[in-house]
């Protein structure tokens, strides 16, 4: 009798332990979504720099959110900071692996990285 | 009185019931991706900030005869630079490359205190670079017609005479130099090729059905070498080698020259690159 309550008091606090961190995360992703909007409306606007400040802070709070790794990859590409984009979308894909317009994008971004990537000599 | 609903108007209810609620619940939530446009700035891959000069020398060029690659690539490159560059470009008569490098050949063949007075850029010939040297130390024969890229090789040893280059630099304002090798030849291949077919179905309707098919084709192969060149030094900064092609149908009769220019088009912004920033345009896709 006693074990099965023991059994029955981890369980149920297994179960609110796992409730209130699916509520954290579920929590985080909607904030971070806010955030993906957002930079979404003022990328679309041309203001780059303020996208690039909301996708930083949505891959903050909520750094599972391939989407916002995207986003935040493409402004980067924008920008001509090509290392931190490369960054961006290999985090993207390592999270959505399957995702077929991060990898197009990627591949996009390659062809053009490819093409900056000699190195960069004085004379 | 009752009026018993018809069982298929029922069905039909409940899925333009389901139809209503996934319309509404896509005008809801919105698109999940946004195509968008973007530039990227590339920045050029040499820092050419210590010249205002650009010199477009010449190049050693090889393979078909229809197209003079020296001059058509020292031409195209010049009007290339003079609109996307922030450098002046040099007016200057093209250089004969090959003719300077077989001078220079035979000046380092000779032995030293031979009868014959060297000429002027004879003179400033120094020894061949080693590694196009044969092993009796003496240079390796340089082909006078060059038909493919192993009759290139021994004119590689024209680009590391940093004395050469230099005394051009000096006669130029050590500008920036450029040259290289361009060699354009025919090619031709045959094989199965896919095609995309247009088809009538018994219905009318139109399909784009791929299909394969065996096909004899011809075209050209580009193979330009730039070399970059620090008129100051005569040293060699960069140089990068590209590769192009193009096939066409056997029985379409494209004229060299025209292939040429469409394969340097698809490489110019690769070679401005290396000189100057560009900004790339594109269009990527934005996720929510």
């Amino acid at each position: 009798m006693f074990r099965r309550t023991v059994v029955l008091v981890v369980a149920v606090s297994a179960l609110s332990v796992m409730r209130v961190s699916l509520l954290q995360a579920a929590d985080a992703r909607t904030e971070a979504k806010a955030q993906v909007d957002f930079g979404i409306d003022v990328a679309q606007r041309g203001l780059w720099r303020e996208a690039i400040y909301r996708w930083e802070k949505a891959v903050e709070i909520d750094p599972t959110y391939a989407a916002a790794f995207n986003d935040l990859a493409v402004a980067y590409e924008h920008e001509g900071q090509l290392d931190k984009a490369r960054q961006a979308y290999e985090q993207a894909i390592k999270i959505e692996p399957n995702n077929a317009q991060i990898r197009q994008n990627y591949e996009l971004f390659k062809e053009i990285n490819d093409r900056a990537a000699a190195p960069k000599e004085r004379p | 009185m009752t009026v018993r609903q018809h069982p298929k108007n029922a069905r039909r209810l409940v899925l333009a019931a389901i139809g209503a609620a996934c319309a509404a619940t896509l005008v809801a939530c919105g698109p999940t991706s946004y195509e968008i446009p973007i530039e990227t700035p590339i920045q050029p891959k040499l820092d050419v900030s210590a010249f205002q000069r650009v010199l477009i020398a010449g190049f050693v060029s090889g393979g078909t005869e229809d197209v003079d690659g020296n001059q058509e690539t020292v031409r195209l490159l010049r009007s290339q630079l003079r609109t996307k560059s922030s450098l002046r470009v040099i007016d200057a008569d093209v250089m004969q490359l090959q003719e300077i490098a077989q001078e220079q050949n035979k000046a380092a063949s000779e032995p030293a205190g031979g009868d014959a007075p060297p000429t002027d850029r004879e003179s400033s010939a120094p020894p061949p670079a080693p590694a196009a040297a044969s092993a009796s130390g003496q240079p390796l024969p340089l082909p006078q017609r060059i038909r493919e890229e192993k009759d290139l090789e021994p004119y590689e040893r024209l680009f590391a005479n940093t004395t050469y280059w230099k005394r051009i630099g000096e006669e130029y304002q050590n500008p920036l130099i450029v040259t290289g090798t361009v060699l354009f030849m025919p090619n031709t291949r045959s094989g199965f090729v896919n095609r995309d077919v247009e088809q009538v179905d018994q219905y009318g309707r139109r399909h784009v059905v791929p299909v394969r098919t065996y096909m004899e084709r011809k075209g050209f192969i580009l193979k330009p070498k730039f070399v970059f060149i620090d008129g100051r030094t005569g040293a060699t900064i960069y140089s990068e080698t590209h590769r192009e092609e193009v096939l066409y149908p056997a029985q379409q009769n494209m004229p060299a020259l025209s292939s040429y220019f469409e394969l340097m088009d698809r490489l110019v912004p690769d070679f401005l690159s290396a000189l100057s920033s560009q900004k790339i345009r594109g269009t990527r896709v934005l996720l929510k």
